[in-house]
């Protein structure tokens, strides 16, 4: 029931009694102000850092070769080795578990410039890949296509080049599609540009750099022979990838003569294990938001009622004169209740709008800021809002309750004695 | 209209217990002019307290209109309090944050009458007392008797049967406190009982009847012919001091 005398009532008493509301908003809105900002500032990280991964394949693995560090069947410690084609198929046909699989050749062996077009020159990463590479980390296209099957099949001399590249190579107005780049002595075919959807980055560099050609045509162009430098996989759904990591390792070990003891030869990498890290220190962050949260709200609170103390004098008095004129203490409590829960309401709500807003703000400039290339592991601030909600709850009902102590204590004595109580 | 009936009433103060009325009996008929005295500590305010229903009594019964006012509710003594009795009190307790027409009007709002309809109300009241100008002024913006006539104007908006009044010109000069006591002589004449407590003789003998209280129990009580006799004695009894 909607009472719009009561409701005059409450407004004009607490316009009326402007810095006793004021004071008492005051530590409700910057509760939740504080509690806003925390929270999203906290989630801001969460989010940044996990931006960056989250499009890659959790269930993923990374295998390099290393020199060996112990002598084994004849060799001797210190041997440089390295995966071969034939390892690749190995797996392919023999381990189960594995659901993508992809090797890697690294290129710009000299570093330097490596692309020509015209008058054009740069320097970028370039990679000889499998399609399935795209499953694992995501690119997806901008324009064009991604390199698939038949360009690995037929050696096909075309290449996937990021934004950056298209940016050096291209003017303003060209197409890069379908046009030609002269990449370290090579001409290739520009079949597609392509966007990383994370920023885990292998073998370093920027990925707005990169130039990715099939795996074949880069064994076979530059005269690489059977090697492969590096592969990925992903593993089966049921298989923990850290499993699948172990056994790759033994049947590679077996397959190259490297001592099963050997920790060094074979490098390997997970993603999974780097989510359980990440996810600890989330969790971490989290915790301390909520105690600190809390304790944000603990002095909203004790702001609340150390006010609500401070003016039950006053109240006294008031409250006195308005029984001997006939109210209730019903309508007392009511009308006391329903101000601190007005009141708590208002800046509550205030300070959870204050709050997204300022988050937002800081939202477009951090958008702004990584628009124009910074790495920010900070972004989208976010405020979980159940969290703020709750915590608006739990402001509402200390307010309930700050109002009623002075409240049912203004009622318990007397009127006449409220109304003698000078001062 | 009024009975009092052997009234007790003792306070606990910690472990002692202090008696303040020692048995008041006491008839007080409508449209009674009556004025209670008697020195600090003999009880006049508190019995002023029971015959408004702000305090309750521990013997004794009391008649309002022919009610027996014993053990009520909170609500219900605040409703009879609404309905029976308008305070006038020696501070005023004027409601600091609204203005002299809010004041007035406040009574009529725990009665639930519409904002509109009790603003015209209490307006109506305030010009009757001759303070139609200062409505909407705030309590610390008007003198004390413009304060204590809005206080009366508050008393009066519920239509009360009785008008009690605690000091009502202790906090006022003696010129303004004869303009207090014509106002109140004037409600009286209406035909609403006033009663009020003060300690001051030319104040008391302006009413119609005085009872003096002594150490909790009525001393004597002086109606209208004796006046006369007792402002004599009282103007003597300034003399010899």
């Amino acid at each position: 029931m909607f009472d719009l005398d009561l409701w005059s009532e409450i407004v004009s008493a607490l316009k009326k009694n402007r810095l006793r509301s004021f004071m008492t908003a005051f530590g409700v809105f910057w509760g939740i102000f504080m509690l806003i900002i925390m929270s999203g500032a906290g989630k801001a990280l969460e989010n940044g850092v996990l931006d960056g991964v989250r499009a890659f394949a959790t269930n993923s693995a990374f295998f390099w070769t290393e020199r060996t560090s112990v002598p084994y069947e004849g060799f001797q410690r210190g041997r440089r080795w390295s995966y071969e084609n034939a390892d690749i198929q190995y797996i392919r046909e023999n381990v189960k578990e594995v659901e993508y699989l992809s090797p890697r050749l690294f290129g710009n062996f000299q570093g330097g410039t490596n692309t020509v077009r015209g008058e054009r020159t740069g320097t970028f990463n370039m990679y000889g890949d499998y399609p399935d590479y795209f499953k694992i980390d995501r690119w997806t296209p901008v324009k064009g296509r991604l390199i698939n099957e038949i360009d690995i099949l037929q050696e096909r001399k075309v290449c996937n080049i990021g934004e950056r590249v298209v940016e050096v190579m291209f003017g303003k107005e060209e197409d890069p599609i379908g046009q030609y780049l002269k990449i370290s002595g090579v001409y290739y075919q520009v079949v597609g540009v392509i966007h990383a959807e994370t920023r885990i980055n292998i073998g370093g560099g920027k990925k707005e750099e990169t130039i990715i050609i099939p795996f074949s045509t880069m064994q076979t162009a530059y005269n690489m022979g059977k090697v492969v430098h590096f592969f990925s996989v992903t593993s089966q759904k049921g298989t923990k990838v850290s499993d699948l990591e172990e056994k790759l390792k033994k049947i590679l070990k077996e397959r190259h003569k490297v001592a099963p003891e050997d920790l060094q030869a074979i490098g390997s990498f997970n993603i999974e294990k780097e989510f359980v890290k990440f996810s600890a220190l989330f969790l971490g962050i989290q915790v301390l938001t909520w105690i600190v949260g809390i304790g944000t709200l603990l002095a909203g609170v004790i702001g609340v009622s150390n006010i609500m103390l401070v003016i039950i004098k006053e109240r006294t008095q008031e409250i006195g004169i308005q029984r001997a004129i006939g109210a209730t203490p019903a309508t007392v409590i009511k009308h006391i209740v329903a101000e601190s829960v007005f009141l708590t309401v208002m800046a509550g709500y205030i300070g959870l709008s204050l709050g997204v807003g300022l988050l937002e703000l800081l939202n477009q400039i951090l958008i702004k800021a990584s628009e124009s290339g910074s790495e920010i592991f900070f972004r989208s601030p976010e405020v979980n809002l159940t969290m703020a909600l709750s915590a608006l709850g739990v402001l509402v009902i200390s307010g309930i309750i700050a109002g009623l102590i002075p409240a049912k204590r203004a009622v318990s004595i007397k009127p006449i004695d409220a109304i003698r109580d000078e001062g | 209209m009024i009975r009092l009936n052997n009234i007790h009433k003792s306070y606990e103060m910690g472990s002692n217990s202090l008696h303040v009325l020692k048995g008041i009996d006491l008839h007080i008929e409508q449209g009674d002019f009556v004025s209670i005295m008697g020195s600090s500590g003999s009880g006049k305010s508190t019995l002023l307290n029971i015959l408004g229903m702000l305090d309750n009594y521990d013997k004794g019964t009391y008649h309002l209109s022919g009610n027996l006012i014993a053990n009520m509710s909170e609500k219900k003594s605040a409703k009879l309090r609404n309905e029976m009795v308008g305070f006038v009190f020696q501070s005023f307790n004027l409601i600091s944050f609204k203005n002299a027409m809010e004041n007035v009007a406040l009574p009529l709002y725990y009665k639930g009458i519409p904002r509109k309809k009790r603003n015209q109300i209490a307006m109506e009241y305030l010009e009757k007392l001759g303070l139609k100008e200062w409505a909407h002024h705030m309590p610390n913006e008007m003198s004390g008797g413009q304060k204590q006539r809005v206080a009366i104007a508050r008393a009066l908006i519920s239509n009360p049967k009785i008008i009690l009044a605690d000091e009502p010109t202790g906090a006022l000069d003696s010129a303004t406190s004869y303009e207090v006591m014509d106002i109140l002589k004037d409600v009286n004449d209406s035909g609403i009982t006033v009663i009020i407590v003060t300690h001051e003789h030319d104040i008391a003998a302006m009413t119609s009847q005085i009872i003096r209280l002594n150490d909790g129990r009525i001393h004597e009580i002086i109606r209208n012919g004796e006046l006369k006799k007792f402002q004599k004695n009282y103007i003597h009894g300034l003399e010899t001091a």
